[in-house]
């Protein structure tokens, strides 16, 4: 079952054609990853899914974002109710100036929930999902400051997780990381996917080998080549996709 | 030229060599065994284990690649073909060898007429030819020639299956000459195996180049794919 879809998706920045009619989809409960050179245009992809260019001055998207079949840029969506679906962590892991525990119940909190016990429940259940409980479950009023980068990051992953989103995007989750709190995102990454749809950017082809059942190829804007991993990385059907996972691009 | 390039340039060259290194071996047991040279028994004994520390140092190259390189696609299919024919490779050798070590335990030569009657020179020369051929076809990276050794090693099993009747008639004929036919019988069986190693070998090529995995397919659909254009 197809969770994201996008159509002839096209996002310009004032003259610059960034993303070129891009058509893929996504399935339900999968990992995609997206890969590409630097400026290929796969963070603007995964923007434009939670509607997180419409920030951008002089943004202009054009063609259909589906999210479990309804349009994410339709005048009746509300932008709010769109990334309660879609939650994003982005590169650097950046916790909000106050506790663990208010950090992910932020979410539910701004978003009107005010029965105490649920929140507690909630936010115990996603920073377990998060697999940071054993870590933090003494120190849930300590600042999310003196957290580790590693810890920060799944932080981050829990306050997405508390709204309980079906789909869950990644910009560079781990860039900022060391291997051994990389190697725990990723790990984190497989159990998640058991409830939901996952995309990820990534510059580590080998971490888009190792986590993801799908890989898109970008190169200045377009779309090159779309398939499953295992294809991908044993025979690309596209020799640019070849050339830059066998790192002789350019 | 990346560092992977550079690796992988190496260990082709290193597969080359094995593969000339082969080929010799195999020459020189054909000469051993149509001139009866000892010397040249012994040569082919001794250079054995130099095809053997190319396997070693290949396996080896091949492993550190694999570890410190992570190669995908094109490249890692490449390294994959290189572990699987460095061992076909060596298993060639081992086949020249114990036909020098044939040789060498006789005293007297075999008769021409065992030679013609049983074709064992045709069947080391396609041999040989085959190997030269696969090797041509592994650094030009043609497909269509290594798809071509597929129907080659047939006519070997052929020569293979005549084999038995034939030498049965010579011993029926020549019972002083048991032991020469025997040890034909125990050659042509080796060069039956050459024949396979090296229509593994030209498998491993046309997964390199095409990413097709035609092992333990039926020859049904192996010729099917061969007439493809």
């Amino acid at each position: 079952m197809k969770v994201i879809e996008t159509i002839d998706l096209n996002v310009h920045y004032k003259e610059v054609h960034a993303l070129k009619n891009v058509t893929m989809s996504m399935n339900k409960l999968s990992i995609t990853a997206l890969m590409g050179p630097s400026g290929c245009g796969k963070s603007t992809y995964l923007r434009a899914l939670n509607r997180m260019n419409d920030l951008i001055e002089g943004c202009k998207v054009s063609g259909q974002v589906l999210i479990e079949g309804d349009n994410a840029y339709a005048r009746d969506i509300h932008v709010d109710d769109l990334r309660k679906k879609v939650g994003m962590v982005f590169q650097k892991p950046n916790p909000f100036p106050m506790s663990i525990f208010e950090n992910v119940a932020y979410g539910l909190r701004v978003n009107g929930v005010r029965d105490k016990k649920f929140i507690h429940e909630q936010v115990e259940k996603a920073i377990h999902q998060a697999a940071l409980w054993d870590e933090v479950k003494d120190f849930l009023k300590k600042s999310a400051m003196d957290l580790s980068g590693g810890q920060q990051q799944r932080l981050c992953i829990a306050r997405a997780l508390v709204i309980e989103p079906s789909v869950l995007l990644m910009d560079e989750p781990t860039s900022a990381l060391d291997p051994i709190s990389s190697a725990k995102i990723e790990e984190l990454m497989f159990d998640l996917k058991k409830n939901y749809t996952i995309v990820i950017v990534t510059h580590n082809i080998q971490q888009a080998a190792r986590i993801s059942d799908n890989t898109a190829f970008f190169y200045i804007g377009e779309l090159i080549e779309l398939g499953t991993t295992k294809e991908i990385f044993t025979n690309p059907k596209n020799e640019r996709t070849q050339n830059y996972i066998t790192g002789r691009f350019g | 030229m990346t560092h992977l390039d550079t690796e992988l340039k190496l260990l082709r060259a290193e597969l080359n060599e094995m593969w000339m290194l082969v080929i010799r071996q195999m020459n020189k047991s054909k000469s051993a065994l149509s001139l009866f040279d000892k010397d040249v028994a012994t040569d082919v004994d001794i250079n054995e284990k130099r095809v053997n520390v190319y396997e070693l140092k290949i396996d080896r190259d091949c492993e550190n690649i694999l570890a410190l390189y992570n190669p995908v696609a094109i490249d890692l299919r490449f390294v994959l073909a290189v572990l699987k024919i460095n061992y076909n490779l060596e298993r060639i050798g081992d086949y020249a060898q114990g036909i020098a070590l044939i040789i060498k335990e006789f005293d007297q030569p075999f008769q021409k007429d065992l030679f013609d009657k049983t074709g064992v020179i045709q069947m080391y020369e396609e041999c040989i030819a085959m190997l030269c051929d696969t090797l041509d076809s592994f650094e030009t990276e043609n497909n269509q020639t290594a798809r071509a050794i597929f129907g080659r090693d047939e006519k070997l099993d052929t020569i293979n299956r005549k084999a038995n009747s034939v030498i049965a008639d010579y011993i029926k004929m020549n019972p002083k000459e048991i032991e020469h036919g025997l040890s034909m019988l125990s050659i042509i069986r080796r060069l039956e195996r050459v024949g396979d190693q090296t229509k593994n070998i030209a498998e491993e090529i046309i997964f390199y180049i095409e990413a097709k995995v035609l092992k333990h397919r039926t020859k049904g659909l192996v010729n099917k794919e061969e007439k493809k254009p």
